[in-house]
């Protein structure tokens, strides 16, 4: 919601209040100032000037050298290039120094030799139009022959040496401009057509004395570049576009601009919260304004005379579904007279965000900005039959809409028709075909109150969220119908644009009762933790329009959002101060808190894998389903079975995963492309495993990627070795796992903490990895949060540091090449006899010495007694059991 | 004899003085001091000399083994420091080398501020609740007083999972105090963090994944005032003893009063920068008193507890904590960004 401050003082006067303290008390109060801004710090020394004096610039085929009264003791001289200005005109006169919207700063200075000490301003470089702002100061320029350059020099339309008297073409002849006066509205010129002077008269402005001008003998007009049938660069000087002429009364020389042009304002831009949509206007932010600055708050009853007649013999309006149209509120204006809306309102309208567009519109646009209470004016003669239905649309129904866009109506949006047809879309925007235009002579007012959520439906099915749907959807007050309507009215009247038909029809569907709520000082004390005074409660109601009556609270009807003690306890606490409402900190039985033990866990897993080096990512929960075939997941994998969104924003965003391997692979495909040499990453995320219920089951899983420098398998596995070791999750083994696509068959593991499950890990598959278009080893791990914290280590129990020295042996076995060190090293377990603490492989040999198909493995074992020293026989005795069982077991020999 | 002494006398400490090596000082020791050494020779031929010559030649053969012995003994330790002078000398390292470093992992910003909000309020009495995301539009919306035909509940706003919008993934981390309500004993106080979903394309400030974190507590007796109290606690601990705070009115529909909060910008301390784009303040947070209506709707009665709730967007936080400009980069996982905090 955009306010103009001069306007909200209309309501309740705060001029004394400064814009700081405005938006801090505003804010503080519940209704959030975003921005405000003076209009008139983008235009400073910019003043109005009176043109004493014009001559042609010397050295210049377009300038003119003018002296201006700026109200100082002295004129000042300004070159300027346009037209359209004569002596005796008022205009914007930028002076040395001064500052333009969009940032110009004007200098004095020379052009072509002579001194111009400001600039002459059309509307644009005062950031504004003459179609919305001025109306009046459109620029229709003549065609000056002294302007002409042919387009093909070589064969011009008009001779270089045209002289008054000669032909231009059929009845138009050159003349010379003889004498130029400005009258109301244009201006009398005398033209000397090379025999006799005639006078005509013309809006075009940019004839002065000695200009050569097509004239029509015949109309006695001169011509314009339309008339000419010509192209605009064929009189490159003679444009619609000139100096800012006023005809303001109170234009005088030195008056300041911005007053003129409305900027002397300060314009408000609020955040209005969707529960309030009665501060979605001047009156309603007056209410608050008032409350917040306890001043007193002025409304006006708008009270037309009317001219007689009776609307009830004009119209009938018919409601079909009181649910969608509560109410609906019509007057009528007939004798109407389209013109531009005064400067005060355009000011108004335009320091509140909307653009002039005539006085009918414009009242409409202006009695919603005050009342909140969206209008429509209808061109009456529209209205076949004279019969207003409201209605939702039939089947196939069709609407062009004031926006020229043909919509195609469906049975759940509300219209408002005629007897034929749909005139427009309830609460959305009106109908070409009852647009108010230049000969609208019978307006229709339309003031209704209809439903909030229809309205917003309809507007979002037809793409055409509007200012007036936009208030409509939050729901609006029914009892605002008829102020609204009559303000238009009486606007009508003000403005002199038409008669107001007597009478109001005022077509009441559904009646609402008023709210009433108690007043209970002591729940709304106990709520706030505050000590309020049942007096002060009353004030503040009262001064936001409840009535009370006794203990009852009658809510008013622009409250729809106050319904219950707590809301009333809002209203008092936002305007005691939601600031002076004591901190305390909370009494009563005290809880815990703490982490959880699986918090504990996340942490710690955390930890282990930053200290390893990992980072830790984030990503979305939701995939592509592509990615399944990115990292080859076999077509008939369960894990295909996922939640899909059945409105994603796109189709990378549509099913939540049930793997969190692609999600990894993105981001590190993402880093490899970004040319980082290396990176390891881990992110514990949930995935998502449709239930039968319709909900998920959402397990979390780490998951970890590392590629680049000093990454390979073995590294890679070692950081899983060691946060495993972390976290004291013991009987920890590692299975070669030959059939997960997504992983490189030689080198990828399944990890169990005895028979749990854990997860995998390895190299990705590289066809996986050319699906990222990486063509590096890139290792990945996906683990179980659940299984990792079911096989979670207790609290380590001190073992007695050992007293007696360890015996080490090392041994080398050739076995087979298929038998695994994992396999070799169990079975040196399973044969050691109690004293084997630390078995440790130290080499692998293929190569001279040992058979093809075979290779040989060192181990370095550790034996140790705990309660004697260990001699080198008891030792041996252990080795030899663990070399029969490996022989037995693997047929591997020492070698 | 007596000669002979001080020749060897002489001799030796001559070449004492002279060795350069342990092992030249090691030599002459055997060679004078010896069972078979010289100075020993002589002393074994002390049976020939008279009484009274033997105690005057006795001393002074002492004297003379005294002597060397000393002089050995200082010159072995003149040459060992000299010896560990050349070693520390040839071990010299150039100590602006760099060193070899380990590299550490990094937690993800967004998730060290997380962090440390979860242990403020853990240390405050709060329990840590996570749960589901793929959520009932009863618990997202319907018990959070949002009504049937609200706009939040919208296709457009909104991901659904099912045609008739029963379910879908959580817009806010809300449900879960219905969630808390509904399953656990009075008195409560949890903290919600998670990750949320809301239907916005992205750019620089948006997310169709972003994460919120829900502060709850519901007992007899809680006011306002303790959801201010608390609340500007928590805000001192996160970011500094001296923050300034205010609390404006606002709108949720499941909480009433609502309010925002702000801190006055730390910058410009409240009259307008950049930093807080004019405004002097940041705003950091929506909360309320809990609606009696969700509080009945899950079985609590309104008119014997109260409680208040909070929500944040963990992202903006993060973002201002530390000053970074684009929402993107924290979804991006770019190591070169991560590797910064």
């Amino acid at each position: 919601m955009i306010l103009s401050r001069n306007w909200l003082n209309e309501f309740v006067d705060l001029k004394d209040i400064t814009d700081k303290e405005f938006n801090d008390e505003m804010t503080l109060s519940g209704s959030k100032v975003e921005t405000i801004e003076r209009p008139d710090e983008n235009l400073k020394n910019v003043v109005v000037g009176k043109i004493l004096e014009m001559k042609r610039h010397e050295n210049s085929d377009h300038m003119w050298v003018c002296q201006i009264d700026v109200g100082q003791a002295e004129p000042v001289q300004i070159v300027t290039g346009a037209w359209n200005i004569h002596v005796g005109d008022y205009v914007p006169a930028a002076l040395h120094g001064a500052h333009l919207p969009g940032g110009v700063k004007i200098e004095k200075g020379k052009l072509r030799g002579v001194e111009s000490n400001g600039m002459l301003c059309s509307l644009k470089e005062l950031g504004m139009t003459a179609e919305h702002d001025f109306p009046y100061a459109v620029i229709t320029p003549a065609a000056l022959l002294n302007d002409y350059h042919p387009l093909d020099p070589a064969k011009p339309s008009i001779p270089a040496d045209i002289k008054p008297g000669n032909k231009v073409y059929g009845p138009v002849l050159c003349g010379r401009v003889e004498a130029v006066e400005s009258v109301d509205g244009g201006y009398n010129v005398r033209v000397n057509d090379g025999t006799v002077t005639r006078a005509a008269k013309t809006v075009c402005s940019n004839l002065h004395e000695g200009d050569l001008v097509a004239y029509n003998t015949k109309r006695d007009t001169i011509c314009t570049l339309e008339d000419l049938h010509a192209e605009q660069k064929e009189f490159p000087h003679c444009i619609a576009d000139g100096i800012f002429v006023l005809q303001e009364e109170d234009a005088e020389p030195g008056l300041n601009m911005a007053h003129i042009l409305g900027f002397d304002d300060s314009i408000v831009e609020f955040e209005i919260t969707p529960n309030r949509p009665d501060c979605l206007s001047v009156i309603g932010l007056a209410r608050e304004a008032s409350a917040t600055f306890k001043r007193p708050l002025k409304l006006h009853t708008p009270e037309p005379h009317g001219c007689g007649g009776s609307i009830a013999d004009l119209v009938d309006i018919d409601i079909e579904d009181g649910d969608l149209c509560p109410r609906y509120t019509a007057r009528m204006v007939k004798n109407v007279k389209i013109a531009p809306s005064p400067r005060w309102m355009r000011e108004r309208l335009r320091n509140s965000g909307v653009r002039p567009i005539n006085n009918i519109v414009d009242i409409t646009n202006y009695v919603m900005l005050e009342y909140g209470q969206p209008m429509h004016a209808f061109d009456f003669s529209c209205v076949e039959g004279g019969h207003i239905i409201v209605r939702t649309a039939r089947e196939g129904e069709t609407i062009q809409t004031l926006d020229g866009n043909e919509r195609k109506l469906t049975p759940n949006m509300l219209c408002i028709c005629d007897e034929h047809k749909p005139v427009c879309v309830a609460g959305v925007m009106g109908g070409a075909n009852s647009e108010i235009v230049g000969d609208t002579a019978m307006v229709l007012f339309e003031s209704a109150n209809f439903n909030g959520v229809s309205v917003r439906r309809t507007a979002s099915a037809l793409g055409m969220r509007t200012d007036a749907s936009s208030r409509y959807e939050k729901g609006l007050d029914m009892m605002n119908t008829i102020k609204a309507v009559e303000r238009a009215c009486e606007l009508v009247e003000l403005l002199g644009c038409g008669e107001v038909v007597d009478g109001v029809m005022d077509v009441v569907a559904k009646e609402k009762a008023p709210t009433v709520v108690k007043l209970e000082p002591d729940k709304i004390n106990a709520l706030l933790g505050t000590e309020l005074s049942e007096d002060l409660m009353r004030e503040i109601l009262v001064s936001l329009g409840f009535i009370l009556n006794g203990d009852d609270i009658y809510v008013p009807s622009w409250r729809g959002d106050v319904e219950h003690y707590s809301d009333i306890a809002e209203e008092v606490a936002r305007f005691y101060g939601y600031n002076k409402i004591p901190c305390t900190l909370m009494r009563g039985e005290t809880t815990r808190g703490g982490f959880s033990e699986q918090q504990r866990f996340d942490r710690a897993i955390g930890g282990a894998v930053r200290a390893l080096g990992y980072d830790e990512i984030i990503t979305y929960s939701f995939i592509s389903p592509t990615y399944y075939d990115k990292i080859r997941m076999p077509k008939d994998s369960s894990l295909r079975n996922s939640l899909k969104i059945l409105n994603p924003l796109g189709e990378d965003t549509s099913i939540m995963r049930t793997t969190i391997l692609p999600s990894m692979l993105e981001i590190i495909a993402r880093n490899h492309s970004y040319r980082n040499k290396s990176a390891r990453l881990y992110e514990l995320g949930k995935i998502y495993l449709p239930r039968e219920d319709g909900l998920a089951d959402e397990p979390k899983y780490l998951s970890l990627g590392a590629y680049g420098d000093g990454v390979d398998f073995f590294s890679f596995k070692g950081s899983i070795e060691t946060l495993l070791h972390e976290l004291r999750i013991t009987d920890v083994k590692y299975v070669a796992c030959t059939d997960n696509d997504s992983y490189h068959p030689g080198r990828c593991a399944k990890v169990y903490a005895g028979e749990t499950y854990l997860g995998v890990f390895g190299q990705i598959h590289p066809l996986v990895a050319a699906n990222y278009g990486m063509d590096t080893e890139v290792y990945t791990a996906e683990l179980s949060f659940d299984a990792m914290y079911e096989k979670r280590g207790d609290i380590p129990v001190y073992q007695p540091l050992p007293k007696f020295p360890a015996v080490t042996r090392d041994i080398a076995v050739v076995c087979d090449e298929a038998v695994t060190v994992g396999a070799l090293e169990e079975s040196i377990r399973r044969g050691a006899k109690g004293l084997l603490k630390d078995v440790s492989l130290f080499d692998i040999y293929r190569g001279p010495g040992v058979a093809i198909g075979k290779k040989s493995v060192a181990f370095n074992l550790v034996l140790r007694a705990d309660d004697r020293s260990l001699t080198g026989e008891e030792a041996d005795e252990d080795v030899q059991s663990i070399l029969a069982a490996l022989k037995a077991d693997h047929d591997a020999v020492l070698r | 004899m007596k000669q002979q002494l001080e020749a060897i006398r002489k001799a030796a400490l001559d070449a004492i003085s002279d060795a350069g090596k342990a092992e030249d000082l090691e030599a002459l020791r055997v060679r004078y001091l010896g069972k078979k050494g010289e100075l020993t020779a002589v002393l074994k031929q002390m049976g020939k000399l008279s009484a009274e010559e033997r105690p005057v030649i006795g001393q002074l053969a002492n004297d003379v083994r005294a002597k060397l012995e000393a002089n050995i003994e200082e010159k072995t330790k003149e040459l060992a420091d000299k010896a560990m002078e050349l070693k520390l000398k040839s071990e010299a390292v150039d100590v602006t080398i760099p060193g070899k470093q380990e590299k550490i992992g990094v937690k993800h910003p967004m998730y060290q501020v997380l962090d440390e909000i979860k242990d403020i309020f853990v240390g405050m009495g709060f329990e840590i609740l996570e749960d589901r995301e793929v959520e009932l539009a009863e618990y997202n919306f319907t018990k959070l007083n949002v009504e049937e035909d609200h706009p939040a509940r919208e296709w457009s706003d909104t991901f659904y999972f099912t045609e008739d919008s029963s379910i879908l993934l959580r817009t806010q981390t809300s449900p879960m105090q219905i969630h808390a309500m509904e399953t656990r004993e009075l008195p409560i106080r949890i903290l919600a963090p998670g990750r949320v979903y809301r239907k916005d394309e992205v750019d620089a400030t948006h997310s169709p994944m972003f994460h919120q974190i829900e502060g709850m507590a519901i007992d007899k007796g809680i006011t306002m005032a303790d959801l201010k109290g608390t609340l500007n606690e928590v805000v001192r601990q996160l970011y500094g003893e001296h923050t300034v705070t205010r609390f404006r009115p606002h709108h949720f529909p499941f909480t009433e009063p609502s309010c925002e909060m702000d801190i006055q910008c730390h910058k410009c301390h409240g009259a307008g920068c950049p930093t807080c784009k004019g405004e002097g303040w940041i705003e950091v947070l929506g909360a309320g008193m809990i609606h009696p209506k969700v509080l009945e709707g899950c079985g609590i009665d309104s008119t014997v507890y109260s409680g208040w709730a909070f929500g944040m967007g963990l992202e903006r936080l993060a973002l201002g904590h530390f000053k970074i400009s684009d929402l993107r980069l924290i979804f991006e996982n770019d190591v070169r960004f991560l590797e910064q905090f």
